[in-house]
Parts: C-alpha cells; sequence; structure tokens
C-alpha cells in the first residue's frame, strides 16, 4: 500500500519517527488546508462515526470510536476516571477499635472498598449536612471480635485454627437501613462489590466496632469514588512497507513486531512479509534499532481511530459507565447553555 | 461537593473599546475536559478568527476561554453554537454506542445457541 499525499498524512495519521512523533496536533480547522471543507457538518460526522464492541467480558469492555476527535475521546476518559459518581465509606464512627491497625487507617482502608450501590438512586449530600438524610446515606456496621478456639490441637500453630474471627473480610460488613430505606429500596441488597477483601488482622482479645456512611461522591474529590479500574484509550496502530521484504529480513521484521502482526507468504519460492494485523502492535519501535530496516517500514498511527478499554470495579457495568460519561459531558454543555439563555449578554 | 452556591459559572469579560468580537469567558468549576473538546468544537467554526482556553492557576478550578470573531459576529454566538455542536455530537455518540452495544449482545446471544 502507497504512503499518503502529504496532506492526507498530516491529517489523517501520526507519524512514529525514530528519535520523535510528528502530526501530533489535530489541524483540520477550516483555512488550513486549501481545498478542504473543515467546518463542522454534523451530517457527515454522523456518516463517518461508527462504534465497534469488540469484546464484553465480565467488568471489562473494548470498543473502538471511529471517526471522532482527540479532544472529545479524552474528555470522555477524563470522566469516565473522575466524574462518574459513586457511593463509598465516607465517614467512619469508631465506637471501638481495639485492633493493631490505627483507627485512622482502618477508615483509609474502609473507604476504599468498593460498594455495590446504583449511584443513581442516591442524591449528593448537602455541603454542611453532617448527619445525612436516607436519601443521600448508606449506613454500613462492621462488628467482629476475635476468640480463642477452644477446640484447637495443643501444639497447633496455624492462626487459622488457633482463632476464630482473626481476619475480617469485606463481608463482614452488614447493611443497616436508615429511615425508610427498607420501603424505597425492597430488593436491594447494599453489600461490598467482593467479600474477600482481607480489611485487618485480629488476635484474640481484639475487636472492631464501627458504624460507616456511604456518601455520593465523584473521582475528583477522592480516588475512592473513581468506577473504573481504569479506562484507557489508544489509537489504532498502522505499519506500512515502503518496499517489499524478502528472505532473512522479513524473518528479522517479524521479530521485531508483536507476535501476529506481521506474517510471511511464500511467494514463487521466496519468503515475502505482509503486514497481517496492525491492530495487535505495542510498538516497541524494535524495527528502527536494524540499520537495514528502519527505512522500509512507516509506523503511524490513525488519528481519529480510538481503541477504549474500561475496566470497572464492579459497582456499575462497564457499558452503563461509557453511557453515563457521555450523559454527564452533555449535562456540562447544559449547564452553561442554560447561563447563556438566564443571563442576558449586554 | 456538587454545586457551586450562589456564585455563577460563567462569566464575561470584555475589553472597554472592543464590540462583542472578542470576549473572554470564566468557566468555573470546569477544567480540560470542557476546556478541550469546547475549543475544538469552536475552532471548526470558519467564522472563528481564535480560540484557546487556559488554566489560570492549578489550585483554582475554572478556565479562561477566549473567543475572537471575524467581522462583526459576537462571539457568544460560535460559543453557543460550539455548546450546541457538542451536545448534537455527544447525542449521537450516545446513541450510536446503546445501538453497538444491543447489536454486539444480540450477536452474542446468537453464537452461544
Amino acid at each position: 500500500m502507497a504512503a499518503l499525499r502529504g496532506a492526507d498524512e498530516m491529517r489523517d495519521r501520526v507519524v512514529l519517527g525514530e528519535f520523535g512523533v510528528r502530526n501530533v496536533h489535530t489541524t483540520d480547522f477550516p483555512g488550513n488546508y486549501p481545498g478542504y471543507d473543515d467546518a463542522w457538518d454534523q451530517q457527515r460526522f454522523e456518516e463517518a462515526f461508527r462504534v465497534d464492541v469488540i469484546r464484553e467480558e465480565g467488568d471489562s469492555l473494548e470498543f473502538d470510536m471511529v471517526g471522532i476527535d482527540a479532544a472529545i475521546a479524552n474528555a470522555f476518559r477524563r470522566i469516565l476516571l473522575a466524574e462518574v459518581p459513586t457511593m463509598a465509606v465516607e465517614k467512619v464512627f469508631v465506637y471501638n477499635n481495639t485492633s493493631i491497625v490505627q483507627d485512622e487507617i482502618l477508615a483509609h482502608r474502609l473507604g476504599l472498598i468498593p460498594i455495590r450501590a446504583d449511584p443513581r438512586l442516591f442524591e449528593y449530600r448537602n455541603q454542611g449536612d453532617q448527619e445525612g438524610t436516607e436519601i443521600d446515606t448508606l449506613q454500613f456496621q462492621l462488628k467482629i471480635k476475635c476468640s480463642r478456639n477452644p477446640q484447637a490441637a495443643k501444639e497447633s500453630s496455624d492462626p487459622d485454627e488457633l482463632y476464630c474471627n482473626h481476619k475480617v473480610y469485606s463481608k463482614h460488613m452488614t447493611w443497616v437501613p436508615l429511615g425508610n430505606q427498607t420501603d424505597l429500596f425492597p430488593d436491594a441488597d447494599f453489600r461490598p462489590v467482593h467479600d474477600d477483601i482481607l480489611i485487618a488482622l485480629l488476635r484474640p482479645g481484639q475487636e472492631i466496632d464501627v458504624l460507616m456512611h456511604c456518601v455520593k461522591g465523584i473521582g475528583k474529590d477522592h480516588a475512592k469514588f473513581s468506577p473504573v479500574a481504569t479506562a484507557s484509550y489508544r489509537l489504532l496502530p498502522d505499519i506500512t512497507l515502503l518496499k517489499p521484504i524478502e528472505d532473512e529480513a522479513a524473518e528479522t521484521l517479524q521479530k521485531c513486531f508483536s507476535p501476529g502482526v506481521i506474517e510471511i507468504q511464500n511467494i514463487k519460492g521466496k519468503k515475502v512479509a505482509r503486514v497481517a494485523n496492525a491492530r495487535l502492535d505495542t510498538f516497541s519501535r524494535e524495527v528502527f534499532r536494524h540499520e537495514g530496516l528502519k527505512n522500509l517500514v512507516r509506523l503511524a498511527r490513525v488519528r481519529n481511530h480510538y481503541i477504549f478499554s474500561v475496566e470497572s470495579t464492579g459497582i456499575l457495568p462497564p457499558d452503563v459507565l461509557v453511557s453515563e460519561a457521555i450523559k454527564i459531558l452533555m449535562g456540562k454543555c447544559q449547564r452553561f447553555l442554560n447561563e447563556l439563555d438566564s443571563v442576558p449578554m449586554e | 461537593m456538587a454545586g457551586s452556591g450562589d456564585r455563577t459559572a460563567l462569566e464575561t469579560i470584555q475589553a472597554d473599546g472592543t464590540d462583542g468580537n472578542c470576549v473572554t469567558f470564566v468557566l468555573h468549576d470546569e477544567d480540560h475536559t470542557l476546556g478541550n473538546s469546547l475549543r475544538y468544537m469552536v475552532m471548526k467554526n470558519p467564522d472563528v478568527e481564535f480560540c484557546g482556553y487556559c488554566i489560570t492557576h492549578p489550585s483554582e478550578s475554572k478556565i479562561n476561554f477566549r473567543i475572537q470573531t471575524r467581522g462583526a459576529l459576537p462571539a457568544v454566538e460560535p460559543f453557543r453554537k460550539g455548546l450546541n455542536d457538542l451536545m448534537a455530537v455527544c447525542q449521537h455518540v450516545l446513541s450510536t454506542f446503546e445501538r453497538s452495544m444491543k447489536e454486539y449482545r444480540a450477536q452474542r446471544e446468537e453464537e452461544m445457541q
């Protein structure tokens, strides 16, 4: 495949050179390229835009967004990380903590536990409200006491045998309904997402008795509120062979890229390299370390093809998170449109 | 955490003597998320001569968003158009994404049977 014409390459590809990256910024604004009409056209955008879902497995989702600009794709990524709300433990009322874990460390650990509660059912707490109402707070209790196991063998040194309740897991957190929450959420089962998160270790005589309040918050405030394990994107790789590469050079070329990217075909007895699936490559740029190969390959990325990977912590499914993120960006625009309409501009 | 209280979310700064062509909008409680995407949409408008944004100080969460237009067009117009265009883009992305998810799930159901 021949390399693109100069202007097309500048517009559509980010080129990875040996020592630097070229054409990084978006330049397709009106007036930059003579002969191109770059003004915003919603219809042209809608025709070219598509979303392809590649894989959805449990809490992780991989999908492609094609035909959109970096600014907007990045806005979605930033919102997924920091502005989609969730419920997490905010206030911990410590009634008794004789364990070796300090109060504040215990409270910090409890805050980081993901809580399976749909944040859309709750409101934000009003600023300055210390107690919380049933529409903005979830209450959990963790009450556990470690004791010696009377049935343990005399010479045993295994803590699992010697002691009862010596490991405090997130499954020991129980939901305590506030006010009319049992009526508001009759089928709800509010608990941590994972049952086997180890919170603290105890020995006989030590106990933990705390009451926790969960509130709704966003990742910008504290990372415990972030709903994604991570959300990231990469651009689709585009590998072009500028000249035919054969025999030994083809073998070397295949080793320079991730497995599956370059395939070697047998044409008329000679081994010829061909780009099979550029998407799999991670661009280690190993090919630039080989003098004979570095001028025969062009490494680039397609500027408007984003491969998103969203992994949720389990509170909400990843596709719901992406939908919520898009709605939040719409909400931001709406907020300023309302401001513009409400205040008469002089 | 969620509300901004009595403070308005949007202020306008305009130099004396100009007639609305070049205006700096101060957007409170915003950062690169809205700033960069809105800047892209406003730059796609051929009537806009200059559009840029900056975060005045990393400790304050507000951005200065400046628009200068060609001719006599008031700067509020490209700003409003940019917001509307960005809303339309998000709407289309949302519906396309939800449709693709539905198709993917339907296809997986078929393959499982």
